[in-house]
């Protein structure tokens, strides 16, 4: 299961790369997006791992985070054309 | 038998998820690749989760499991959507090599017909 948290890990550092060097706004927001998806797969497999309830809690809670900051972030990045 | 079904169902689920980061790198545009990593990525955690009810039983993990799949099935094509559209009205270009761009069809449509849209300001 150690491979799983690896390939994990990976996949995370993938998205921090479009979150650093995106062209555009909309680009990292994208991969903000993906970051959070992920990381509740990440939980889910440390559930596996160390058979605890308290992990997938944080899982849930992460997906209802996750989505909230991308409709705020998406919002955000739509009301600049009518203030500047 | 059923940790089985769930350790395939969890590799399955790796596999949506590298391909899906992997499109996050590679593909050239905005649009594709929310395209590609948000279906992918979307699908792989999923079976993540799905393996995780197959592994454990269902118990108070196996039902949290299932509510965090509702979830993101339910949210992830609402996000996506948003920030597909919140770029596109925001002005950022597609790629060069895109085929059509029927919203932008529909846009010019219904300013030719004078349809009023929402506005923050009168």
């Amino acid at each position: 299961m150690t491979g799983c948290i690896i390939v994990l890990i990976i996949c995370c550092f993938m998205c921090l790369y479009r979150v650093a060097f995106g062209p555009t706004p909309s680009d990292r927001i994208v991969a903000n997006d993906i970051l959070g998806i992920i990381v509740v797969g990440f939980c889910a497999i440390y559930t596996v791992i160390s058979e605890k309830d308290l992990y997938m809690n944080i899982a849930l809670a992460w997906a209802l985070l996750s989505f909230v900051g991308t409709i705020a972030l998406a919002k955000f990045l739509e009301g600049r054309t009518y203030d500047d | 038998m059923t940790e089985s079904i769930g350790l395939i169902l969890i590799f399955g689920g790796l596999l949506f998820d590298f391909s899906g980061c992997l499109g996050l790198i590679r593909l050239p545009d905005v649009y594709n690749r929310l395209q590609s990593s948000t279906k992918c990525v979307t699908l792989g955690t999923c079976l993540i989760l799905l393996g995780t009810i197959f592994y454990t039983g269902l118990n108070a993990i196996g039902i949290k499991a299932i509510l965090c799949i509702w979830f993101i099935l339910m949210t992830s094509p609402t996000a996506a959507h948003a920030i597909s559209r919140a770029s596109h009205r925001a002005g950022y270009k597609l790629w060069g090599g895109s085929v059509c761009d029927q919203y932008l069809e529909d846009r010019q449509a219904d300013q030719k017909k004078k349809v009023p849209e929402l506005s923050v300001k009168e």
